[in-house]
């Protein structure tokens, strides 16, 4: 089954690639954008057809390595 | 006594560490990061590089390493490990310091000699320091912008100027104890005048001095 993983930097944290592509944007003439934050994605193809276990694995993966819990939230969403 | 050096796949300051502490007579031996038993060392440095690529995040895959079992229980004994730049960045993942480092906030690599001043003599960095002295060492990194929400850490060594973001300016953080420091810039490279300083010596000694039973 496949499982998206998003992976958030927590909004009280700074994104030094956001401000950056903000400014970016700016420059471009969009200055209307007030906030970038960027994130990410991981996809996983994990065996096996029990959806809930899947989940419970995928979060687990989260708190053991994939996301870092001093900056970062995550959520995972079995796609099936 | 002797420092175990330790060495992972993508290390690459883990030569110049042994030089630096060979040079102030102390005794320095590299260990491979899948090995197991470091009972042999009063200490650890883990040097500046890039472990594992530094995929997914700095220092994220280096802290599930084999001799990272022996890192924790050399930290939990009370003897000395130092973190030195990308091992700043594991102690960090590895929850042995607090807080964590992100992209330097102008998104640059800063690789210029640095002065810092000292904030806290009471570690294994900085036992041989004197409150407020200033001293110079090279800064070299992209993510060496650290960031503790929870605001526990302690600021061992702090920017003058700010070149990077570093919250409380911080170039050196430890644990509550004091024996577990994680450095941005390197004293290991700041050995000889003609390497444009010889100030990260006074780091060294600190260290050395404090591989010495209590």
């Amino acid at each position: 089954m496949r499982v998206r993983i998003e992976i958030t930097r927590r909004p009280e944290i700074a994104d030094p690639q956001g401000t950056t592509i903000r400014r970016a944007l700016a420059d471009l003439g969009h200055e209307q954008v007030e906030r970038v934050r960027v994130d990410r994605v991981i996809h996983l193809d994990i065996a096996g057809d029990d959806r809930s276990a899947i989940e419970s694995q995928a979060n687990e993966m989260c708190r053991q390595v994939l996301a870092n819990p001093v900056l970062e939230d995550f959520s995972v969403e079995v796609l099936g | 006594m002797r420092t175990a050096v330790v060495q992972f796949p993508g290390t690459n300051c883990e030569h110049d560490v042994v030089e630096a502490v060979t040079a102030l007579g102390g005794s320095a031996e590299l260990v491979w990061h899948r090995d197991t038993d470091l009972s042999d060392f009063d200490g650890a440095i883990l040097p500046g590089g890039f472990a594992h690529g530094d995929y997914l995040r700095t220092g994220a895959i280096a802290r599930f390493s084999p001799v990272m079992t022996e890192v924790f229980r050399l930290a939990d004994s009370g003897a000395p490990v130092l973190g030195i730049c990308n091992g700043f960045q594991i102690l960090c993942e590895a929850g042995l310091l607090p807080g964590a480092l992100i992209a330097n906030r102008d998104l640059a690599f800063i690789c210029r000699l640095v002065e810092v001043e000292v904030a806290d003599t009471d570690t294994v960095l900085t036992r041989t320091a004197t409150v407020g002295q200033r001293i110079r060492i090279p800064l070299n990194s992209y993510e060496g912008n650290w960031v503790d929400p929870t605001r526990r850490g302690r600021v061992v060594l702090r920017y003058v100027d700010d070149p990077n973001g570093s919250q409380q300016q911080a170039a050196a953080v430890a644990n509550d104890r004091g024996n577990v420091v994680g450095v941005m810039p390197h004293p290991e490279r700041a050995i000889h005048d003609f390497l444009g300083s010889s100030d990260g010596n006074l780091l060294l000694e600190g260290f050395l001095h404090s591989l010495a039973p209590a």
